[in-house]
């Protein structure tokens, strides 16, 4: 009785043999997949007014992630500034699967607009796309989803200005000179990705000749997770002078670790994190400074730039102009891309000036 | 069995409705009329069709799981062999190969995951619950040690298209018919075959399958051989359906699969249970989720409902159970065990 | 679901000998997870002589303490044959439910614990009174619990988070701090594996566990209060979780809702590669906690060795099958001794 399913399997086998040597659908061979990305036949007409009522959702990464939970709060708030209503869903786990099933709800609730954090820029594309055919405003924010899935893009800073800026903070405090090593987020993050390709383009220059990069480690935004990276960076690179972990949940738990350990003082920590998270490191020297955007400003900005979008005053096209609100006027860049602002460093002279 | 006949009637006609399968089912019709009734999104082919599919990959893999759960045992690493698939199609397919040779060597290595499973099961007679916790964590990190955390993208159209599009005209998408048609196939393998019934005896009693004659051993083997096949198969379709090959796909999935095998009634110690329970569990579970999701309930009372309906789908049972017996054995007598 | 095991007792004309031998095995198991740790951290030191510093012990005993309590409180739920999946779920419940607590007062340290384990204790309670009243299997049980106890505890967080200022110091303290160059936090796993691992082998309704756990019906026809056992053994599980969660908080500073995820497994990964038999009936938390030491030790030595940190999943999964394969083997061993023995003495 075993006879049949081992020749069932040796025929499977001998199959795709067979298939690989006749040739078949391979990845240059398929055409690329041409979808309906809906082009917007609407034109943009900056002097409308933002409707009443529109329905918009936000969907962050995962929904107990704290850094999102103040982005969409600011977003609702915003909201009800213009007289929409706004609502957070999401998965309890950062995955991309999880928001797909939240996507085609909100698609199903026939939203204004969905705004999304993407856990994978790829995956959460059709979606997306299905969710552009019926006209539902679909902004991105934080972590971008793949450029023709969405009209907009919100970027907290320029992922460039971020990138560099945080080598040459670490570059400042380490006097040029030193192994450093990056503590990151999920390996697939694109907001965090994006930075650290400029990160490593930026070290290329010669003024950061002395610098060298080691390791990057991933934290997967787990506390304990990123607790261990730096334990385990701390023994496998012993002559390890600085940390940097542009994620709010990597450089909490580094600086943790590096606090209670025999390393303080002795390894910088810096990157991007929260005021309330980080004072108590601030205030006893593990971390001279660190960067961040108001995570608030964030959520209001892609607030507004959403009611613009299903209003019809912008299309995402390079160049348009909306209002958002108290943040005054803010014009696209290229690729639907709209930038907060410069990032503020933080150190002990004026982080007791912010409480989030 | 005298005059008490006559009387059973109506009790028997109780006894059969208070089995727990009847009861999903029922719940099954309950959830889906209230949800069409007070929810005007629900009922829409557009919404089934999202409901359906998000379920595809769970109720294809519930098949097998049923089938190794009758048997007794259990299949803990088919989460892990789904994202060993995806990743190893996500791989090879960046590496160039193409997608006609991805497939089938899929097939057969879940086929060979599969094959680890049963051989440490029957032939060195290791519980299934800690080998499959082994090979669940084993399969899982080879899936890492392949993509890496990677995540590959731009699979063909036309395959894509087979996992995402419906049967025109209805809410089906592709993969949920062939989880219709797999079902079929199992529930009469299940329930009319002979091979179906030496499942049902392995459970219930292995020894005495043993010296019936039936070949415990190689049905065994070849249950957890057909689980790893279908968890790599469903490894493909997922990976075609959300477009994007990670090493983490169908993390914690294999949670899911068992919750909605034990829901539809099938019990954990083997020698009982109905497929039609299963499609029922597996159905209330995913349409329980799209309609909480429409009306906007938070993911974590999504999460306490599912737990809650696990632990009454036991407990049913044994309360039911416990009453009848305290009924026809009165207290002070020996009752033979309620298992 | 798997054959029977071996049981303490044997033939009646031979205890002394038989017990010996099982012993002996038994001590042998534990001993080879020592001599694997030893190897392990051998050939790492001798590549990177800092993973043996004094941090670097110090960063090992105390990444493993959570883990080992977690499964020495699991060995007594699994050597009764049952098992207990909501642990993982209950440590995170705890340490937020610590974390609200402490938040701006400065708490007295045993009180935070107390609670943390009184809530523990609720839900270890729930899970027994389900599996030992209602006879239901154990692993839809805990999973359901598991399920109920996740959603609320992220229903209860959503999005908030503990923050290590906010943690009063002396709870910090007990997280990072020792005595005499000793941290606190492995002190107090060690007390309580000795303490749980003396009852349940030296007192009599300690060993009762075993009983139940290798034989059932035989147990039940012996009349042991088996009920009684199996509260107390999910009741343990759960006060330990509780106390896990608690030093989760204090080892961490930072807890969001999803601490501890998916620790379940890993805690019955840390058990089984101990020697406790999965369908019960023998093992001891020593084994237990060692199993807990080596996962975790493997994990730091990967990241020393600059080996990809993917392989550790698969080199986890790897050692628990060998673990389960070898304990299965020495166990037919002894069986077959046992029963040449008693062929010997006419038994």
């Amino acid at each position: 009785m075993l006879k049949r399913p081992m020749a069932a399997v040796a025929l499977a086998a001998a199959l795709a043999l067979g298939a690989a040597a006749c040739g078949g659908t391979t990845k240059n061979s398929s055409g690329n997949d041409d979808g309906a990305a809906a082009t917007s036949d609407r034109k943009a007409d900056p002097n409308a007014p933002i409707k009443k009522n529109l329905k918009i959702a936000f969907l962050p990464k995962q929904v107990n992630n704290p850094y999102e939970t103040i982005v969409d709060k600011a977003g609702i708030g915003a909201a009800a500034e213009y007289g929409g209503t706004a609502k957070e869903v999401g998965p309890s786990d950062a995955s991309a699967s999880s928001q797909i099933s939240y996507l085609n709800t909100l698609i199903q609730q026939r939203q204004d607009a969905i705004l999304i954090a993407a856990n994978d820029p790829n995956a959460v594309c059709g979606p997306l796309k299905q969710a552009m055919s019926r006209k539902i405003a679909v902004v991105s924010y934080d972590s971008d989803a793949a450029k023709e899935c969405r009209d907009v893009f919100i970027n907290q800073a320029s992922s460039e200005e971020i990138g560099r800026s945080e080598i040459k903070v670490m570059s400042d405090m380490l006097g040029g000179k030193g192994q450093i090593a990056i503590l990151s987020a999920t390996a697939n993050a694109t907001n965090q990705n994006t930075w650290i390709k400029f990160m490593k383009d930026e070290l290329k220059k010669p003024e950061y000749a002395g610098l060298k990069l080691v390791k990057v480690a991933y934290g997967d935004d787990d506390d304990q997770k990123s607790f261990q990276q730096t334990q385990g960076l701390m023994q496998a690179y012993p002559d390890l002078k600085g940390i940097i972990a542009p994620t709010t949940v990597g450089i909490a738990a580094a600086a943790r670790y590096i606090s209670a350990s025999k390393y303080k003082g002795k390894v910088e920590v810096s990157g991007l994190g929260t005021p309330n998270q980080m004072r108590k490191f601030v205030k006893d020297g593990t971390v001279q400074k660190f960067e961040l955007w108001n995570p608030g400003d964030l959520g209001y900005l892609a607030s507004y730039a959403a009611a613009a979008l299903a209003s019809g005053q912008i299309t995402g096209a390079q160049g348009e102009k909306f209002k958002a609100g108290r943040l005054g006027e803010r014009t696209i860049g290229a690729d639907g891309e709209v930038i907060l602002g410069p990032p503020t460093v933080f150190d002990k002279n004026n982080i007791d000036n912010f409480h989030f | 069995m005298a005059p008490e006949d006559v009387k059973r009637s109506p009790r028997q006609l109780a006894g059969r409705l208070l089995r727990w399968d009847v009861i999903v089912i029922a719940l099954l019709l309950v959830v889906f009329r209230a949800g069409a009734t007070t929810t005007s999104d629900f009922a829409t082919s557009d919404n089934l069709s999202f409901a359906f599919g998000d379920l595809s990959e769970i109720a294809l893999i519930a098949l097998p799981m049923t089938l190794l759960v009758v048997a007794g045992e259990v299949d803990l690493s088919v989460a892990s062999v789904l994202g060993m698939s995806s990743a190893l199609f996500g791989s090879l397919w960046d590496a160039g190969w193409p997608i006609e040779s991805i497939i089938p060597l899929l097939v057969v290595v879940g086929a060979v995951a599969g094959l680890v499973n049963g051989l440490l099961v029957t032939r060195l007679g290791l519980p299934s619950l800690a080998v499959t916790i082994g090979t669940l964590t084993l399969y899982r990190g080879l899936a890492y040690v392949v993509l890496g955390t990677k995540a590959v993208a731009e699979f063909p159209q036309n395959y894509a298209d087979l996992a995402t599009k419906t049967i025109p005209g209805t809410p089906i998408p592709y993969p949920f018919a062939l989880f219709i048609v797999a079902a079929v196939v199992t529930a009469i393998v299940l329930h009319a075959t002979g091979a179906g019934r030496a499942i049902f005896a392995i459970g219930a009693q292995e020894e005495a399958a043993f010296f019936a004659g039936i070949r415990v051993k190689r049905i065994k083997l070849l249950l957890f051989v057909l689980s790893g096949v279908v968890a790599a198969f469903a490894g493909a379709i997922y990976t075609l359906r959300y477009g994007s090959a990670r090493a983490d796909n169908g993390l914690g999935m294999e949670l899911a699969v068992i919750a909605a095998v034990l829901l539809g009634g099938v019990d954990f110690d083997g020698g009982r249970g109905t497929l039609a329970g299963v499609i029922a569990g597996v159905l209330l579970i995913g349409l329980l989720r799209n309609l909480l999701m429409l009306r906007d309930v938070a993911t974590e009372i999504q999460s306490i409902v599912t737990g809650l309906l696990l632990i009454v789908s036991v407990l049913t049972p044994r309360i039911i159970a416990g009453v009848r017996e305290a009924r026809r054995h009165p207290r002070g007598s020996i009752s033979a065990s309620s298992q | 679901m798997a054959t029977t095991t071996v049981t303490k007792d044997t033939a009646p004309a031979d205890t002394k000998g038989g017990r010996r031998l099982v012993d002996t095995v038994l001590r042998a198991r534990e001993l080879s997870i020592l001599a694997a740790l030893i190897v392990l951290v051998v050939v790492t030191t001798a590549v990177n002589s800092s993973f043996l510093s004094e941090q670097g012990v110090k960063d090992i005993f105390l990444n493993a303490s959570i883990l080992a309590l977690l499964a020495v409180g699991q060995t007594m739920v699994v050597i009764t044959r049952n098992i207990d999946l909501s642990v993982g779920s209950v440590v995170g419940l705890v340490a937020f439910a610590s974390g609200k607590f402490v938040l701006g007062h400065d708490r007295n340290v045993l009180l935070v614990l107390i609670l943390g384990m009184a809530i523990g204790a609720v839900c270890g309670l729930v899970n027994g009174v389900l599996v030992s009243f209602f006879r239901v299997p154990a692993l839809v049980v805990t999973l359901g619990t598991l399920y109920v106890i996740q959603g609320l505890d992220y229903y209860w967080a959503h999005g908030q988070q503990i923050n290590a200022a906010d943690v009063p110091d002396s709870l910090l303290e007990l997280g990072s701090g020792g005595v005499g160059g000793i941290p606190y936090l492995p002190m107090i796993t060690v007390v309580v594996m000795l303490a749980v691992g003396y009852y349940l082998r030296s007192f009599p309704s300690g060993r009762e566990f075993y009983a139940i756990g290798s034989n059932p019906d035989a147990a039940r026809l012996a009349g042991l209060p088996i009920r009684r056992r199996i509260l107390t053994a999910y009741a343990c599980s759960g006060i330990l979780a509780g106390l896990a969660g608690v030093l989760w908080l204090a080892r961490f500073g930072t807890v969001v809702a999803d601490a501890a995820h998916g620790w379940e497994l890993r805690v019955v990964a840390a058990v089984v590669v101990g020697g406790v038999a999965i369908v019960g009936g023998l093992g001891t938390v020593y084994g237990a906690a060692l199993g807990a030491l080596l996962l975790t030790t493997i994990g730091s030595v990967l990241v020393v060795l600059k080996v990809n940190s993917f392989w550790q999943d698969a080199i986890a999964g790897l050692l628990l099958l060998l673990a389960i394969s070898v304990d299965r083997l020495l166990g037919l061993r002894v069986t077959r001794a046992l029963r040449r023995r008693n062929v010997r003495h006419g038994a």
